[in-house]
């Protein structure tokens, strides 16, 4: 882990209170795994407030990207950062998603939950799915950027506005399905919200494939220092920071 | 140059700045982000004979000034920080002191812990003020008779400097002083989190699964300076001050207040950088004002 100001270099609204951010490091860029988070300063607010953690959305040619949604003081504060202002970022943190896989990938997002799935797709050379669940097709993130890197995209929205109506599991189960049919192997990746979380490692479980869950807890130091960002596993109260975000589905207590 | 040594009830530090306990793990974590050779000492986090669960999640809230915490002492045991992080620590980071942090459900169990931490560590740190835990923590440190009883206990099982971390909620710290004096204690460490509590308005519910916690960071700084001004003034055992150091300012103030050295706790969440700038603008602020010793500063305060 380094902890470094970094120049940022993007920093886009995509709408929806959705923004891109890109900042230079070429050795976070490198060094960064699947999974993996950054803990950035926000720079409005750095006297007093806590450091605010996102998944890494790409990080390739020097560059680490984060997507993220304005939800509260710290990401509104952070909305004011202009491209060339440093932000001071530590990274890469925590445990990320294993790279490589037996078979097919499937990937499970939901909301910003996309975001550590596409640097996955960007290193598995596996063949590989994303499903991508929102409520109506404005919740469907990045879509672009995951057809960039050709991979099959397989959507649901509640109200039917873009791809299956109803939840992503739909699509996801026609899948677990057919691969079971041609008795073919595949793993699942997941992030998003606790609910899809729980349903993508209950399949995994029911159908005895590896399954990786990257857990979305609220953390202070993001380095192990501080215990505040607690999962129950079967190991106890995990920290989701160090042991996590990305668990096995069979370690998660639900 | 600025002679920045300071002895804190027998403990040699080459730095007056420590890290605060439960804000720094137990020192391997921060490795990479901190520049450890700025480092009095690092506190490694309460340590009880088991392992133990702590409470139950959310354990945290940020409020406007700081930090409510529960986190209920979650730890690893004596037993596996011994054989495993300690040794990991030393590695890593060469001749840093420890200051071990130990707490108990008994008097027994805290007398157990300091034993077996007797010539692994450079210090204790009793925790007798924790907010968030029931069985240990602030029972043994809110009734003056209690504290002489643990404090004695620890002092009989271990040579090791020994130091007490008050709570800061009392009507008076200096019946807590005395006990502690007493009872044999080297040095206290002032102040532990200041009860508090936040409510989700939308949902009724208090935040934090513990319903209460303990404020830390900014808004206990003044607080923490008050509590180290009353204790220096009751006795001259060496106080390890902290609460809301944020900048080298902050520090100072406890410096004059009578503090010995001081510990940074919330602030290295947001920059782990703080530690270190406390102790260049320490050195600088000695400098300017024309302390040869940061011992000088212990106390300084004018009328």
């Amino acid at each position: 882990m380094i902890a470094q100001n970094c120049r940022t270099i993007e920093h886009n609204d995509i709408g929806g209170g959705y923004r891109y951010l890109v900042f230079e490091s070429p050795e976070m860029a490198t060094a960064m795994i699947p999974g993996q988070f950054v803990h950035i300063r926000v720079p409005a607010l750095e006297e007093s407030a806590l450091r605010r953690p996102f998944s890494v959305f790409d990080a390739a040619d020097g560059l680490v990207t984060v997507l993220y949604k304005t939800v509260g003081r710290g990401t509104a504060a952070l909305n004011g950062v202009k491209v060339g202002d440093t932000v001071n970022v530590m990274g890469p943190l925590g445990h990320g998603f294993p790279v490589k896989c037996e078979g097919t990938a499937l990937l499970v997002g939901g909301g910003y939950g996309v975001a550590p799935l596409h640097l996955l797709a960007r290193r598995l050379a596996t063949p590989k799915i994303l499903f991508i669940g929102g409520r109506t097709k404005d919740d469907l993130l990045a879509l672009d950027r995951f057809k960039k890197l050709g991979v099959e995209i397989r959507a649901a929205t509640n109200d039917g506005s873009f791809g299956e109506k109803g939840f992503v599991t739909i699509p996801l189960d026609a899948a677990i399905a057919e691969l079971k049919t041609k008795g073919e192997k595949f793993a699942l990746f997941t992030c998003g919200p606790d609910g899809l979380l729980k349903a993508v490692a209950d399949r995994a479980i029911a159908n005895g494939v590896p399954g990786h869950i990257s857990m979305d807890r609220h953390m202070i130091c993001g380095v192990g220092a501080c215990y505040a960002c607690i999962q129950k596993t079967v190991r106890g109260n995990s920290r989701c920071c160090i042991e996590g975000p990305v668990f096995r589905s069979e370690d998660l207590v639900w | 140059m600025v002679d920045m040594n300071v002895n804190l009830g027998g403990l040699k530090m080459a730095s007056p700045v420590a890290t605060a306990s439960g804000t720094f793990g137990y020192g391997i974590e921060y490795i990479g982000a901190v520049d450890y050779s700025k480092l009095g000492a690092i506190t490694a986090k309460g340590l009880r004979v088991e392992a133990w669960p702590g409470n139950p999640s959310p354990r945290h809230a940020e409020v406007p000034g700081g930090l409510v915490n529960a986190i209920g002492l979650q730890g690893t045991g004596v037993a596996h920080y011994l054989k495993i992080t300690l040794p990991f620590f030393r590695s890593k980071t060469g001749k840093i002191p420890v200051i071990a942090n130990i707490w108990g459900g008994s008097v027994e169990e805290y007398a157990e812990v300091a034993r077996m931490l007797d010539d692994k560590v450079e210090a204790i740190e009793m925790n007798v003020s924790c907010p968030n835990v029931k069985a240990g923590g602030h029972t043994f440190g809110q009734d003056p008779k209690i504290l002489s009883e643990v404090v004695s206990a620890v002092r009989a099982a271990t040579k090791l400097p020994l130091f007490v971390k008050l709570a800061p909620n009392v009507p008076s710290i200096v019946p807590y002083v005395k006990a502690c004096e007493d009872s044999g204690a080297d040095a206290l460490s002032l102040i532990n989190t200041i009860p508090a509590m936040v409510i989700d308005v939308e949902t009724r519910k208090p935040v934090l699964a513990n319903s209460t916690g303990g404020l830390s960071g900014r808004a206990v700084h003044p607080v923490a300076v008050k509590l180290v001004y009353d204790a220096h003034r009751a006795t001259k055992l060496p106080i390890l001050a902290m609460g809301g150091i944020y900048s080298a300012k902050d520090a100072v103030e406890f410096f004059l207040a009578g503090a010995s050295a001081v510990a940074v706790g919330t602030a290295t969440f947001t920059n782990p950088e703080a530690v270190s700038n406390v102790y260049d603008g320490l050195a600088a602020y000695c400098e300017k004002h024309g302390f040869q010793s940061i011992r000088d500063l212990t106390g300084a305060l004018e009328s």
